[in-house]
């Protein structure tokens, strides 16, 4: 046992430190830390200054622009990111389809696509939820029908993260009525600029835009746009999702999170003295640091099986489950850290450049937006009953 | 990093857990609790030969293991086996008399079985706050008086000696004034009053009545106990943590097997969702807890402020995991998990009441954030 990272493990953190030290914009990191949504041009302008370094696409082969490190690199970096507050690197493209292009694509595609992902000249979003197919996603309807060369989509996609900013979908759509549901599913790469797309927003309850709807009619897609076979669609859906992704547990994110909420509680007062020192608020937050500690732990030791050779199965369900619980946590303690002061909503305070004084301090504004937007993590990829499903299924086998 | 055992350690757990497969179990915890001792005098003597106290201790203390790892793999073996043989003694006083130096022969007597020697520190007035110790020690020419009581001292009945804390100096509740000494069984005005604990095993009440001990009872430097005491709690709260974790292993998996078993309305119990999503977070919380073992394990040997945190984090983690477990695999089970019969709910009862060994998961979190505001 050997809880420590290697010398040149340390190093490489130095490395990653001294990069954002350097190259994060600090109006960047302020908006990251109260849980504000970057835009368009931000976004781009972080994905610019990671590319400029290598380390967009770290996870990627180095044949392909990827880094080559390890797995422990990779949650070193992921977790010295978080801790900085930098800005995730939009997941669509990166890490969610370019694996899929990697392992299922043709060369053509591979040659075509990867290098526009590094470069920002493809903005992807993902076309998975349908209104009637959520956690049950083989229910999806979307039809994609042949006609020469080309298919021709009609149907909806819905929850749509950056749909409104996004280029380019890549969808499931329904190819073939196969009795089994998962057959007759195809993946395809789709323009959102053809002609017969219309996206409108879904407002959140936090009175944020970040979601959409998205409406098919008679959309023509080239053939050659069809990713791996048609009607295999299933399979590499399923790869996307299982697709290891290290920094699952969102330690990081919660260390920086709590760093933030203890800020607010010693300055906030209850009963004459700082609120970090009342005795029931300083068990919540205790008890919040201990998960933490705990749930840090549990992550190196799937991080540490996975760089054994090991796989990281039914182990990223359970990071998925407690790195959530614990992040909707800590939210819940920004909140009440603000007392009466949690509730002015101000949607121009979350605006860039919004130069106002907040009632409850600087960032305040944010705290029970962001607490709302939170409740989000249990329920997008893979509600956590979901999860528990898997769980019963992989490990408990019942 | 690197989570795996190493080979030597890996040997010593299975060793263990053969041994303790084979020679523990509930029935012989329940049985051996009837009376004083309380445990199998003849099984306490192979753990000492096979080499298992003495891995409890490092080679500067007169062991041949003692790291917080070793800790941990021993006492995750015994958990998974109900052990009812005094270790968690042998380990606190052991700790407390080398953190105190000057007393090799205890210790060496501590490990090769030879002499138990009960830890004699609790009292009923303080709770579990380390520092409360009511009990005094009236210097008396060359030797000392002691007048107090201690409260729940496991293996007192048995054991050839206590370790006793009595305050010399200071009031009630200093950690300065606190001194530590070596009280033979059957010394005059010593009276020990043994009872079967509810999960197995036997404890005391001790009444000490104008005990007069020489000076070299005195443990240490005169009121200088307390950290000798603060050595054993480290090790103790560990190894509790440790042995909570291995019970919780074993009504793991009886609770799954019956989940796969009992059969209701033509089909096994677990192919509700209802059961089967309880039984997933029971799992998920026994990994954290595991982890959190981790730490405690990799934090006893470091440095002291970042260690009574942690340990304080594990112990609270485990207190309330431990109540947790025990209290969905009762309940996964139905009316069999309230038996006698059915072995799981020994463990199930040691699960709950580790929570009332050095500290319950409240106590420890209020430490915790104690020690944090501190920092």
């Amino acid at each position: 046992m050997d809880l420590s990272f290697t010398p040149a493990e340390e190093a490489f953190r130095g490395e990653v430190r001294t990069f954002y030290r350097d190259k994060l914009p600090a109006r960047l990191a302020g908006r990251v830390r109260l849980g504000q949504q970057l835009t368009k041009a931000q976004q781009e302008e972080w994905h610019a200054i990671l590319h400029e370094r290598g380390w967009l696409a770290n996870h990627w082969p180095e044949a392909w622009g990827g880094t080559g490190w390890s797995v422990t690199e990779r949650y070193i970096f992921d977790m010295e990111s978080a801790l900085a507050n930098a800005p995730r690197a939009l997941p669509f493209g990166i890490n969610m389809l370019a694996p899929v292009l990697l392992k299922y694509g043709s060369e053509a595609q591979k040659a075509h696509y990867l290098p526009r992902m590094l470069d920002g000249s493809d903005w992807w979003c993902q076309g998975y939820s349908e209104p009637g197919a959520g956690s049950d996603l083989a229910a999806l309807k979307t039809r994609a029908v042949r006609d020469g060369d080309h298919y021709v989509v009609n149907g909806q996609k819905t929850w749509t993260t950056m749909g409104h900013h996004a280029n380019m979908m890549f969808a499931l759509v329904r190819t073939g009525d196969s009795e089994r549901r998962q057959e007759g599913i195809s993946f395809l790469l789709i323009d959102m600029n053809s002609p017969g797309i219309e996206v409108r927003p879904i407002i959140t309850l936090d009175g944020e835009h970040e979601v959409n709807e998205v409406f098919f009619t008679d959309v023509r897609v080239p053939i050659a746009n069809l990713v791996g076979e048609e009607n295999r669609g299933w399979t590499y859906a399923k790869y996307l999702l299982t697709y290891e992704r290290t920094g699952m547990a969102g330690i990081g994110t919660s260390t920086a999170a709590l760093t933030w909420m203890k800020g607010i509680a010693a300055r906030q007062k209850r009963g004459g003295k700082a609120l970090l020192d009342d005795p029931l608020f300083a068990a919540r937050v205790a008890r919040a640091e201990i998960e933490l500690a705990n749930l840090s732990t549990t992550s190196l030791r799937v991080v540490a099986s996975v760089a054994g050779g090991g796989a990281p199965g039914a182990e990223s369900s359970m990071l998925k489950i407690k790195g959530t619980e614990l992040r909707q946590e800590i939210s819940d303690l920004t909140r009440r850290a603000l007392g009466p002061q949690a509730q002015p909503f101000l949607p121009e305070a979350l605006e860039e450049g919004y130069n106002g004084e907040e009632v409850g301090g600087e960032g305040s504004s944010a705290a029970a937006p962001h607490y709302f937007n939170l409740r989000k993590l249990s329920i997008f990829g893979g509600s956590n009953e979901i999860q528990k499903n898997i769980i019963s299924k992989m490990i408990l086998q019942l | 990093m690197d989570f795996s055992h190493s080979d030597d350690r890996r040997m010593l757990a299975d060793t263990l857990e053969r041994f303790v497969a084979s020679n523990a179990g509930w029935q012989k915890r329940a049985a051996a609790t009837k009376s004083a001792p309380g445990y199998d005098a003849a099984l306490w003597a192979q753990y000492a030969e096979l080499g298992v106290i003495g891995a409890l201790f490092t080679p500067e203390q007169g062991g041949f293991g003692g790291a917080g790892f070793d800790v941990m793999v021993v006492f995750e073996a015994l958990g998974s086996g109900l052990v009812g043989e005094p270790f968690l003694t042998a380990l606190m006083s052991g700790r407390a008399l080398a953190a105190a130096g000057g007393r090799e022969r205890e210790i060496e007597a501590i490990v090769d079985g030879s002499k138990v020697i009960a830890f004699a520190h609790q009292e009923g007035a303080g709770s579990y706050d380390l520092d409360t110790v009511t009990t005094t020690a009236r210097a008396d020419g060359a030797g000392w008086v002691l007048n107090g009581a201690k409260t729940v001292i496991h293996d007192a009945e048995g054991a050839t000696a206590l370790l006793v804390s009595a305050r010399s100096a200071g009031s009630d509740n200093d950690a300065a004034g606190v001194s530590l000494f070596l009280v033979p069984a059957g010394t005059l005005g010593l009276t020990i009053n043994g009872y079967q604990c509810v999960d197995g095993g036997r404890a005391a009440e001790i009444v000490l009545k104008d005990v007069k001990v020489d000076g070299a009872a005195l443990v240490g430097a005169a009121g200088a106990g307390s950290a000798a005491i603060r050595a054993a709690v480290d090790a103790g709260l560990l190894a509790l943590s440790a042995e909570a974790l291995g019970a919780m292993g074993v009504v793991r998996d009886a609770t799954l097997e019956y989940l796969r078993t009992r059969v209701q309305f033509g089909e096994p119990i677990g192919r509700n969702q209802a059961l089967q999503h309880r039984m997933a977070s029971v799992l998920v919380e026994i990994e954290q807890a595991r982890s959190a073992v981790i730490n405690a394990a990799a934090a006893l040997d470091g440095a002291a402020d970042v260690r009574e945190r942690i340990l304080s984090g594990t112990k609270y983690t485990i207190g309330k995991t431990g109540a947790y477990v025990a209290e969905e695999a009762i309940q996964l089970h139905g009316g069999i998990g309230m038996t006698w019969e059915l072995p799981m709910t020994h463990f199930a009862k040691r699960l709950v009441m580790i929570n009332h060994q050095l500290g319950d998961d409240d106590h420890h979190l209020m430490r915790y954030a104690a020690l944090g505001r501190a920092a």
